[in-house]
């Protein structure tokens, strides 16, 4: 037998270990438990949206086509909250999109280490500060700069235009320091051999570099996007407490539908100010949050699986 | 893109040189490099603005009215017109609140704490005796005498009562000094004009009060911490046991794919949907457990689920993704001959991880935990769907107390119209920010001191 030929291997071999099993369990419980908060978010969101969708008040196609929000009078359309959150989204990426990009092409293609050395720490910190400060922010500073300069007539006290500004900065770190990764896996030989041709550095940043870190690039934007969208003490404390509702063709489309600088409240703010208050379970304030939450889940989750997608292709190529 | 010069030879170098379709690709590219420069600044700057804009606030002049001037009060007993109130005996200063405040008013502040040990003022000895017999007795029958700050607190806030009727920034303060004068002088004739910051240990020790001038954020910052208290007792262990499993045991397959992209896909979800996960889970399905009335606790059933505890697991599940994805990476760090080492002295998987992985890791796992906890300390969306309270003045008393954090309040404040909310809320982000600088200053500590190890 073997066990007697080689005692000491064969024992060990066999030798139960009870004590390893479980801390081997235990350790997957642990792992297992972010799938468990997955699937909470999942069924508690569709189920009170889906109560929500069953009541009398309230139906999945008013809640995809109508234009009003008002709870009060069961009106229950979330487009006036769609499109307020795609004022401060949009406004929050054309402040952040090109300074964050441009922020990481220097970084990464012309910064010498001190500089870099001071920039990074400052990004750093700008990526820690709590959003409720830069809520504070946008209300006492951002907002009387617009209305200063843009007069007080256009600007309203609270506006998207300055929570979206906001939100750009709050922004700018990350998709600085995605951009840079992507720039830095770009190969160095691509650069150099656009230096060998003759082109100048701001060439061989645009025209080699850049192309070469477009996925990575997008996949920073599309996270961007996702985190503007959920961002939620900004556009709490400046964007407004009140869904913009309109009626196409009554209210002016650039006038007020669309314009930053009326009040509006996005899909994130109303389910903060609505939660804010002594809420009763079971009532359709409270189960309409929850549609919203759903619809807000899922839009981030797409754009961040997208983006995952991004980032998968351009390690494909380089590494 | 075409070079300038294409011809061949000696002379092409030359040509470059010269040729001004080189000077100007040269000079396009200066121009680029300061504009990239300039994007980069506007991020430095808005650093700097977000600060100053803080500053900005948190100190100036204010423009303060009294119901009794301090000077008339310290004469009446007596002392020259100069001397602070601070500086009368506790008797005079009980004096004082009993000629100025009505008698029923001070037998309440009798019944909360007495004034002296030995004597009563305004509450009659055999009442108070009877009082203290009842089932609920009053605090004063327990509670040591008031001490000589409690009662100069007490005659400030009932006698002198002290507004602010008006405040100003710093940067105002000191360049327009003048114009304020003037201004406060024809618009609130009877106030004084003082600088006050309204960052000080007062503000830090001092519980939340509907009046800005008195209002503090004790209550706040002992609900910050006992939130991040168990926050942390729930993540690290699941966080740290998570990423030991997804780095030392999981074996390449399906089931671990799907958990890491899962872990990855949780670290991007809005922390507004962890606040609806924990307001339906913890705060209404556990309310029995999350609410402490499981435990036969009485007093504290009335927070319903929307307690510390509640709040706390909430953050939990937000900073765990952050904390295995942190550990995962610092886990990752150690090398493989370690492991090897380990394993080739006969011990267990789990003896090696336990004796060679992880105290190597845990410097890595540490710093990646109390950049987590920074998140947590920092986050008000979920807290404010779980259902902070709005106004809160005492203490809480254990995890199963109603709360509100440090950026809760701000943002309660922050939400005020009234301009001397603005200052107190830039007050605590200042508060705010120190902490979470304290606790970063630490990790970049560790991080150092770990790197210069390995290296």
């Amino acid at each position: 037998m073997t066990s007697e030929a080689l005692p000491l291997a064969g024992s060990l071999r066999k030798r139960r270990r009870p004590g390893e099993a479980v801390i081997r369990g235990l350790l997957f419980i642990a792992a297992a438990l972010s799938i468990l908060t997955t699937v909470g978010i999942v069924f508690e969101l569709g189920n009170e949206a889906l109560l929500f969708f069953r009541s009398e008040e309230a139906s999945l196609a008013e809640f995809l086509s109508s234009t009003h929000w008002q709870p009060a009078i069961l009106d229950f359309g979330i487009w006036p909250l769609v499109l307020s959150t795609l004022t401060t989204s949009v406004t929050a990426m054309v402040v952040a999109l090109p300074v964050g990009l441009a922020t990481a092409i220097y970084l990464s293609e012309y910064a010498t280490p001190r500089v870099r050395g001071t920039v990074k720490p400052v990004l750093e910190i700008l990526a820690g500060i709590p959003t409720v400060v830069y809520g504070y922010f946008a209300l006492t500073f951002m907002t009387p700069l617009l209305r200063s300069i843009l007069g007080v007539s256009m600007v309203e006290i609270f506006n998207t235009a300055s929570a979206g500004i906001v939100v750009g900065i709050l922004i700018i770190p990350l998709v600085s320091s995605m951009s840079e990764d992507a720039l830095h896996a770009v190969p160095m030989s691509l650069r150099e051999a656009s230096f060998a041709v003759g082109a100048t550095k701001l060439e061989t940043s645009l025209r080699v570099v850049l192309p070469g870190a477009l996925s990575g690039i997008t996949a920073a934007f599309v996270v961007s996007i996702s985190r503007a969208i959920g961002e939620t003490m900004v556009v709490a404390i400046a964007a407004g407490a009140g869904p913009k509702n309109f009626t196409f063709g009554e209210d002016s489309l650039f006038g007020y539908i669309l314009n930053p600088f009326v009040a509006g409240e996005t899909m994130t703010g109303h389910i903060v100010r609505i939660s804010g208050g002594d809420l009763s379970y079971n009532s359709i304030d409270y189960n309409s949050i929850f549609a919203i939450g759903l619809a807000l889940f899922v839009i981030t989750l797409t754009l961040n699986i997208l983006s995952r997608r991004f980032v998968a292709r351009f390690r494909e190529v380089y590494e | 893109m075409t070079p300038a010069g294409t011809e061949t030879g000696g002379r092409a170098s030359d040509l470059l040189r010269s040729s001004s379709q080189m000077r100007r690709r040269q000079r396009r590219g200066l121009i680029a490099r300061f504009a990239l420069l300039a994007a980069l600044m506007v991020a430095v700057a808005a650093l700097v603005t977000l600060i100053v804009t803080i500053l900005n606030s948190s100190f100036g002049l204010v423009a303060v009215e009294n119901a009794r001037s301090p000077s008339e009060l310290v004469t009446s007993r007596g002392y020259a017109e100069d001397t602070a109130l601070g500086d009368l005996s506790k008797e005079d200063l009980v004096a004082l609140l009993e000629a100025e405040i009505s008698t029923n008013l001070g037998r309440r502040f009798e019944r909360e704490q007495r004034f002296f040990d030995n004597r009563l003022v305004f509450e009659d000895p055999y009442v108070l005796n009877d009082l203290c017999m009842t089932d609920e007795p009053p605090p004063a029958c327990y509670l040591p005498a008031r001490s000589h700050s409690d009662v100069e607190a007490l005659v400030v806030e009932r006698v002198v009562e002290p507004t602010i009727v008006g405040t100003w920034s710093f940067f105002s303060s000191t360049f327009s000094r003048e114009e304020i004068e003037a201004h406060a002088a024809e618009k609130y004739p009877g106030a004084e004009l003082e600088h006050r910051s309204w960052l000080s240990w007062d503000f830090v020790i001092s519980p939340q009060s509907p009046e800005p001038a008195i209002a503090g954020i004790r209550t706040a910052l002992l609900g910050s911490l006992w939130v991040v208290l168990i926050t942390l007792i729930f993540s690290f262990p699941i966080g740290v046991g998570a990423a030991i499993y997804l780095e030392e045991y999981a074996r390449e397959n399906r089931l671990t794919a799907i958990l890491q992209t899962n872990i990855n896909n949780l670290a991007g979800v809005p922390s507004i949907i962890y606040g609806m996960l924990g307001l339906a889970i913890f705060v209404r399905t556990l309310e029995v457990i999350t609410s402490g009335s499981f435990l036969g606790t009485g007093g504290e059933a009335t927070a319903n689920g929307r307690t510390i505890v509640s709040a706390g697991l909430t953050l939990g599940l937000l900073i765990l993704p952050i904390i295995i994805i942190n550990a995962q990476e610092a886990i990752r760090a150690v090398p493989g001959s370690l492991r090897q080492a380990g394993m080739a002295l006969g011990s267990t998987r789990w003896q090696t991880v336990r004796s060679h992985v992880l105290p190597n890791a845990l410097p890595g796992i540490l710093t990646g935990t109390i950049l987590a906890v920074a998140r947590a300390l920092g986050e008000t969306a979920p807290l404010v769907v779980v259902g902070a309270s709005t106004f809160i003045t005492t203490d809480p008393s254990g995890p199963f107390s109603k709360f509100t954090v440090l950026p809760i309040q701000i943002y309660q404040w922050t939400s005020r119209p009234q301009d001397e909310f603005r200052n107190i809320a830039a007050a605590a982000i200042l508060v705010l920010l120190v902490l979470l600088l304290t606790l970063n200053t630490a990790a970049v500590i560790l991080r150092n001191k770990y790197s210069r190890r390995t290296a």
